[in-house]
């Protein structure tokens, strides 16, 4: 016999097992699951206050980057539990099925600034079907003059399609203006809601 | 990068660690417990900063709910009727996982040395840093350890 002991032989299914019964069960700050849409496929994050996060998952950065900004923003305790997701996804299935036309979800702003919330909180009055302009929205926020800055707020909603910044379009005609997952799929939100035809 | 990722990452990186470990440790039967108990206590003290060495940090609670294990397991009355079954013959006992249970009734210094040295596959400064020790008291306690291995299965 050497200086040296084998290892044990396990499974490495075992384990994963394991693993996949503490996410589900444990109590972490933060839950995420992957959630499948007809827009793409979605990163959806929520905390005890309300959905903090929903991000396109080919946008941002990836999936990756997506958890580092919440861990570094919100906290490091995040999980993978997709049970804790089951209200978003239905409410999101709903909506893309036009069942749904209004979203029920708490909203967790902790990764949206003061401005931002200001403008993301006009933008959620806009009623499904319809839409607004850049300049509107900075004036529902209390400042009129910033519409590059509302713009930079919409373009960085954590919570797209929940809230939605797709409704906000340029003025006079000069396009539809960015989106947060690119403007292909601001036209398929428009399209679905019947403000773009075709 | 300074801070930490997402939990998540964290437990797929060392889930198969923490299990092959606990399944030395306290046995295939004990392990989901016990790797359920380690996470929890992971992630409760999961900081916002560095951890110098992450997978020493969770092997070394591992070996902290192993220990809660034996001593509860302990404490509780042993039912009649469970007696361990027939020791396997040595040699195959050396080449299978059946010495992990040998391992088990070490006296408590060495049977914790040779566990984290060669189930968590720490060196012995890691080990030393998890049982409080120093790496020369560690490196004593598993080459003591195997020497009484050697000796048993020679009897």
């Amino acid at each position: 016999m050497t200086e040296h002991l084998t290892p044990p032989t396990f499974d490495p299914a075992d384990a994963a097992a394991a693993a996949a019964r503490f996410s589900a069960t444990a109590h972490p700050d933060v839950s995420y699951a992957l959630i499948d849409s007809p827009v793409g496929t979605l990163v959806a994050a929520t905390t005890d206050r309300g959905l903090a996060c929903l991000s396109y998952s080919d946008h941002a950065g990836g999936i990756d980057a997506v958890l580092d900004h919440i861990s570094a923003k919100i906290s490091p305790r995040v999980l993978e539990a997709p049970a804790r997701l089951d209200l978003v996804r239905r409410e999101l299935d709903e909506y893309f099925e036009r069942r749904r036309t209004a979203f029920d979800l708490d909203i967790d702003w902790s990764l949206v600034s003061p401005f931002g919330r200001r403008v993301l909180a006009a933008t959620r009055e806009i009623p499904f079907g319809e839409f607004s302009t850049y300049a509107h929205v900075a004036a529902e926020a209390g400042n009129a003059k910033a519409s590059r800055a509302a713009g930079n707020a919409l373009g960085s909603n954590p919570m797209p399609i929940v809230v939605p910044c797709h409704r906000v379009l340029h003025s006079g005609g000069k396009g539809i203006g960015n989106y947060t997952g690119g403007v292909h799929r601001k036209e398929a939100l428009l399209r679905l809601e019947g403000v773009l035809l075709g | 990068m300074s801070r930490l990722p997402p939990f998540q990452r964290f437990l797929d990186a060392h889930r198969e660690d923490v299990w092959r470990y606990l399944v030395a440790a306290v046995g295939r039967e004990a392990a989901d417990d016990c790797f359920q108990e380690t996470f929890i206590a992971a992630m409760r003290a999961y900081p916002r900063t560095r951890i110098e060495n992450p997978r020493a940090w969770v092997l070394t609670i591992a070996h902290r709910k192993a220990l809660d294990h034996h001593r509860a397991r302990a404490r509780r009355p042993v039912p009649v009727g469970a007696v361990p079954d027939a020791p396997a013959p040595p040699e195959a006992e050396l080449l299978g996982d059946g010495v992990w249970e040998r391992v088990g009734d070490l006296p408590p210094k060495q049977r914790a040395a040779l566990l984290l040295r060669f189930a968590g596959d720490l060196s012995h400064r890691e080990v030393a840093a998890a049982l409080g020790c120093s790496e020369e008291a560690a490196r004593r306690s598993a080459h003591e350890g195997l020497k009484r291995l050697r000796e048993e299965l020679a009897a």
